[in-house]
């Protein structure tokens, strides 16, 4: 059975058509293969198999009645912990919420739901999204299915790391600064964050609200189209969900690459991108155009820049969300002393290293006599970083680059050194901070290390179309990555 | 710039955080750190530049109506709740 768990969501969802597979086998398959292989790569913090067996059996019932309602339906995924689940312990990854059992559900959960898909569980990640190597998570670290001394990368680990060992079918995911884009890279998968707006935020917990956006993580470029359709739209229960309507991602899939100009930033491949990765995205490039793409010469001279906005206006952004975790009303609660004591306990608790280190730095940024030189002028750079990319688009249709310096890097590698870690993001910041969607395809394996290399596209707001057409010429050209040999 | 033991124990009352003295140290090394960094910023010129407040492509958010609709019921919205007296949340008394 364990073929099936091979397939794409597209080719399983055939199989199902015809009758060569029902959901169940497909959902018994994918619960076998949690746990025969979860032992060692940790991508999920809670396994739903009832809920997801039932799901299944309704989907089988409903293709038997002939009223199949989509090409998820009986698909087995799962999602980030980030995302509320009805009746399913949601936790981010922290201690502070630990026990929580969400009274709804979050709406991408919602609609993935009522596309028929099952959903397995909730998949790992660094502590309310903080991190790249899922090793904030404060319950077990993530490895990656390529190298288990290897993270996964992060925040969404376990979404990346879950669909590359083929526990999963497709993931979903959250990215505020590049945290399904880089994990996506280090485990030789797709990974897309959509533009700001494109998917609702309701029920997804808050970590910096101006940049943080839910997306898909799948096996093949269709696969994500499929799961980003599925799941995008506006949402009255969000106010910044676009009104925009969500075109058919799969309609111009096929068109090839002939004709796009390809925007290659010259900050991008310059100092610090490991050889390997350089070579495999320089390769990439050539594959686009000898594709008929056109390569053009771009520049974001503010990219440099870009590290250290971030890090000013995602922790201030967290400080304030993350103010309502206090013990009164969920979570983990420390009490005894005044209502002060309740507040400082609880906090300095339930938080790991990451959130308090972040809050600590968004509260000092936002503190009278520093708003100004810190937040505020974050902001400002924010302007010029968004500039950069309108005028890059005026002489191309997307850029393309890395998506991070290096390959998967070794559990314990950067975890003293939180500013290394905050380095690592150099490429998937802008993207966030210009509120533009950025897809990461594999684009070979970096020859030394054996991982794989992510190559990273950035489009104009709102068109993912061209980020699909562009990824899915290239994949058709390259093949997927050799699948995972740790597990 | 170096963030004195003091300004971090400042920081964290703001933040609402009790940090054992240990983290403390640490805190304020690691901080410095970062804010060292993120100082670059000031090489730019930004006093012509607007700040981008918000990331909505449309400009602003849409407006709705103001209408009563459902809500959580309180029996499910008290569901987490660490302690609860009747319908209401329960905390340390906060006036004598």
């Amino acid at each position: 059975m364990s073929g099936l768990l091979d397939l794409s969501i597209a080719e399983l969802s055939g199989k199902m058509a015809r009758r060569e597979a029902s959901s169940r086998e497909a959902t018994e398959a994918a619960l076998s293969r949690v746990k025969e292989t979860d032992g060692k790569i940790g991508a999920f913090l809670a396994v739903a198999a009832e809920r997801a067996l039932e799901a299944a059996r309704a989907s089988d019932e409903r293709r038997a009645r002939g009223e199949v309602r989509s090409p998820l339906d009986g698909v087995p995924v799962a999602v980030k912990d980030i995302f509320l689940t009805r009746g399913i312990e949601t936790t981010a990854g922290s201690r502070i919420l630990q026990g929580f059992v969400p009274p709804y559900d979050a709406t991408a959960v919602e609609r993935l739901e009522r596309a028929g898909a099952v959903v397995l569980g909730k998949l790992n990640m660094d502590e309310f999204a903080m991190g790249s190597s899922t090793e904030n998570s404060a319950y077990k670290p993530g490895r990656n299915p390529y190298d288990l001394s290897r993270t996964p990368g992060g925040s969404s680990g376990g979404s990346a790391a879950a669909v590359a060992a083929r526990q999963v079918f497709g993931a979903l995911g959250t990215d505020t600064g590049g945290s399904i884009r880089q994990p996506a890279s280090f485990c030789g998968v797709v990974g897309l964050k959509p533009t700001y707006g494109r998917v609702s935020r309701y029920g997804v917990i808050a970590f910096a609200s101006s940049l943080d956006q839910v997306g898909p993580l799948a096996r093949t470029v269709g696969d994500a189209a499929l799961l980003l359709g599925a799941v995008a739209g506006h949402d009255p229960r969000d106010m910044t969900s676009s009104p925009r309507p969500v075109p058919d991602y799969l309609a111009g899939i096929e068109g090839g690459a002939r004709g796009l100009r390809v925007g290659v930033p010259r900050e991008w491949l310059q100092s610090g991108v490991e050889p390997g990765v350089e070579r495999a995205v320089r390769e990439g490039l050539e594959t686009l155009r000898r594709l008929g793409a056109s390569l053009v010469e771009v520049s974001l001279p503010h990219t440099r820049y870009a590290v250290a906005a971030y890090y000013l206006i995602a922790p201030a952004e967290a400080s304030s969300n993350l103010a309502r975790y206090d013990g009164v009303r969920f979570g983990l609660s420390v009490r005894g002393g005044s209502l002060r004591d309740m507040y400082g306990r609880t906090r300095d608790r339930g938080f790991g290293p990451e959130p308090k280190r972040r809050i600590m730095l968004g509260t000092y940024a936002l503190s009278a006599g520093y708003y100004d030189a810190y937040y505020l002028r974050a902001q400002k750079v924010r302007t010029l970083i968004r500039r950069d990319f309108d005028r890059a688009f005026e002489s191309c249709d997307l850029v393309a680059g890395p998506v991070s310096p290096t390959v998967a890097f070794r559990l314990g590698e950067k975890v003293g050194d939180p500013l290394q870690m905050y380095l690592a993001d150099i490429f998937t910041i802008p993207c966030n901070l210009a509120a533009l969607p950025g897809l990461s395809l594999p684009c070979g394996m970096h020859p030394g290390e054996r991982l794989p290399v992510g190559l990273q596209l950035v489009g104009r707001p709102f068109d993912e179309a061209t980020l699909f057409r562009a990824a899915r010429a290239l994949e058709r050209e390259l093949g997927p990555p050799p699948p995972p040999r740790g597990v | 710039m170096a963030l004195t033991r003091e300004e971090v124990r400042r920081i964290a009352s703001l933040a609402r955080l009790e940090l054992e003295p240990e983290e403390e140290v640490r805190m304020a090394e690691q901080l410095s750190a970062i804010l060292d960094y993120v100082r670059q910023l000031e090489a730019l010129d930004v006093s012509a530049v607007e700040p981008m407040t918000h990331a909505l492509a449309e400009g602003s958010a849409p407006l709705r109506e103001d209408e009563v609709a459902p809500s959580l019921d309180p029996e499910v919205a008290l569901g987490n709740a660490p302690a609860r007296a009747g319908t209401c949340f329960k905390v340390p008394r906060i006036i004598e």
